[in-house]
């Protein structure tokens, strides 16, 4: 085996050239002493490829578990939305309800978990200073704002009921449903874009195993969001109401599914990382759930137990896969061979071609 | 050139855009430049490593390195001499032309400069970490316990003042030259041609070139090898080069998600 690592001072030609077997006894990312698992055979042959003492050439994102979080409930609450949206219009008032109440929930822990997980908590207002097509966080911002601004009135006039029947508070008792419909349409129409303009926000990036999913991520990531909302939905509402609700987990999972399959078989090398170390346990995990959720939702609708077992199954797999496809890229960033590869290949081509003319 | 180059962001007659010409053949590996980039610019150590990669105990560019000095040891092929061969080559941030960092920044903290430089703001920057994994080279952090991104502004304070940037100042072999840009990439263009005709075939210029990936780099190199040798990605592209294209997948997706919620609620009641 090839010298390298941190027992190799003063070796370093040897340490720039390395092969895959070799991976094992590289240091990893300095400050922190342990050595990255790495188990898992490359699945891919690759061609030899060289790098500076085997270091990342990308930085890996600072973000913290609040951000693949909040991909889960941001998701969570733009599919609920659409349920509640679902259930006013078609006159299943538990849907709505439900629906409703869990977009308020999923939409404060997603605020919670953005501001968390800033450097600089205290100026998350800095968001809204601009707008800027090219930056998918500022237009997610926006989203999030006007999302928050009907998706909130929708939530509060649930609580109607408890006015009084007379005066003036009895007058807004009586206009809360038709403003919550007017709301909740309003969000049900913004919550399409706040569930997919996250799978913009990890394409838009030098993450190799993101920047080329960028055609399936927002497809994994609206198909989870639906899965989770029926899910949510599934615990909630009696099993009468549910039946719209089955449907969205079929449709949410075989979007969601489709989309992973793509993003773990096409993209060669880059599709390694969601299949491999801990991205690939979670995407499994999830994908497990996934169909143990539909497959419970279709099958036990008599059963309230069952209904809500399926639903809390749906709304786990849709956070594994969130967390597996933060993981999948984070371990893109942190090996430069997933940088240095693609690169290499496409000036090769590029130079190829060149010679062909 | 300069006036339709997006590095003159809509700037009303801005000054010639200023860059780098690092020469690593003449680098002699002194770091001069990453002390002197400290002193003037005030950032704070980044504690005291071993790190067993020859001189190099920085590592890389950081939030706190905003010149890094590479050292790589190399057996010298079919070479009389010593047999091995020094490469030398201090980094920087690359001031693309199509700079990623700035176009992702969601609180417009990153700004171009009248110079053609990027530079964050650090009473704007609120630490949302996007940059970070957006630049194609790895160069911005996010410095620990004070959550804001910082890199490199090309001593735009000094610039101001019409000072040369520290790093180039404190050289003692110019190998960072600095200067405008367009007469950079002449001279850059001359010291190749005659290190070629040195026999020094292994010379090469990267990020020079207006039009590849990030449009050209503000500071740019002549390298001895290959740039993964040097941490260096060999073909960077912006990422938001994609965007419009990404977003219209996402539109697509959104429409299937929307579709999918009505076919849901439309079916057979129960
Ligand atoms: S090298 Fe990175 S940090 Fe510097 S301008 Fe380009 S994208 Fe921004």
């Amino acid at each position: 085996m090839n010298a390298s690592g941190t027992g190799d001072q003063g070796r370093g030609t040897r340490g720039t050239r390395r092969e895959t077997q070799d991976q094992g006894t590289r240091p990893d990312r300095r400050g922190e002493g342990t050595r990255r698992e790495r188990r898992d055979a490359a699945v891919v042959p690759e061609a030899e490829f060289r790098s500076y003492y085997g270091r990342p050439i990308i930085k890996a994102p600072v973000w913290r578990y609040d951000i693949p979080a909040y991909l889960f409930t941001g998701g969570l609450a733009a599919g609920s939305a659409l349920v509640a949206a679902g259930g006013d219009l078609t006159g299943r008032p538990a849907l709505r309800r439900a629906g409703r109440l869990t977009t308020l929930a999923a939409l404060s822990a997603s605020t919670y978990f953005l501001i968390n997980d800033l450097g600089r908590p205290e100026r998350f207002h800095h968001m809204l200073r601009v707008a800027k097509p090219t930056s998918p966080m500022s237009v997610g911002s926006w989203i999030l704002a006007a999302f928050g601004a009907t998706a909130g009135p929708a939530a509060v006039s649930e609580l109607a009921p408890l006015l009084p029947r007379r005066g003036p508070l009895g007058l807004v008792r009586r206009l809360a449903p038709s403003a919550g419909r007017v709301a909740g349409i309003g969000a049900a129409m913004i919550a399409p874009a706040l569930a997919t303009y996250t799978g913009v926000l990890l394409a838009d990036t030098a993450v190799p195993s993101w920047h080329e999913a960028y055609p399936e991520l927002p497809f994994i990531f609206a198909g989870s969001a639906l899965a989770s909302a029926a899910g949510a939905g599934l615990i909630a509402a009696p099993v009468e109401q549910t039946s719209p609700l089955r449907r969205l987990a079929l449709a949410g999972a075989a979007i969601e599914l489709a989309g992973a399959h793509s993003v773990e078989t096409r993209l060669g090398l880059l599709s390694e990382p969601y299949t491999t170390g801990r991205a690939g346990r979670l995407l499994r995990a999830g994908r497990t759930l996934t169909a143990l959720g539909v497959a419970g939702a279709l099958l036990g609708r008599r059963s309230r137990v069952v209904s809500a077992l399926s639903g809390a199954a749906l709304l786990t797999a849709s956070a594994l896969t969130r967390f597996g496809i933060f993981a999948g890229g984070v371990r893109s960033a942190e090996d430069p061979k997933y940088t240095v590869g693609p690169q290499r290949n496409r000036l090769t081509g590029r130079e190829n071609g060149r010679e062909r003319r | 050139m300069g006036e339709q180059s997006p590095a003159s962001a809509g700037y009303q007659q801005p000054p010639p855009r200023m860059g780098f010409f690092t020469d690593t053949s003449v680098c002699i590996g002194c770091k001069a430049c990453e002390v002197a980039c400290k002193e003037w610019n005030q950032v704070p150590d980044d504690g005291l490593n071993l790190l067993g990669m020859s001189f190099d105990n920085t590592g890389g560019l950081s939030a706190n390195t905003w010149r890094h000095v590479a050292f790589i040891e190399q057996p010298r092929n079919g070479d009389t001499g010593s047999g091995m061969r020094w490469l030398m080559s201090s980094d920087v941030c690359k001031h693309c032309t199509r700079a990623a960092c700035l176009d992702v920044c969601p609180t417009g903290a990153l700004f171009r400069t009248e110079f053609g430089t990027v530079v964050v703001q650090e009473d704007i920057c609120n630490g949302c970490g996007y940059c970070i994994p957006a630049c194609p080279y790895g160069v911005i952090d996010q410095r620990r316990g004070d959550g804001r991104a910082w890199k490199c502004t090309l001593c735009y304070d000094r610039l101001k003042a019409d000072l040369t940037p520290a790093c180039a100042k404190a050289c003692p072999t110019a190998s960072i030259q600095y200067g405008p840009l367009e007469e950079l990439r002449e001279r850059a263009q001359a010291r190749l041609e005659q290190l070629h005709e040195a026999g020094e075939t292994s010379a090469r210029l990267y990020g020079h070139d207006p039009d590849d990936g990030v449009g050209g780099a503000g500071a740019f190199f002549l390298l001895l090898d290959e740039p993964e040798v040097y941490g260096l990605p060999p073909d960077p592209v912006v990422t938001t080069r994609d965007l419009p294209a990404m977003w219209r997948r996402a539109g697509l997706a959104a429409l299937t998600m929307a579709a999918a919620a009505v076919v849901a609620f439309l079916g057979r009641r129960p």
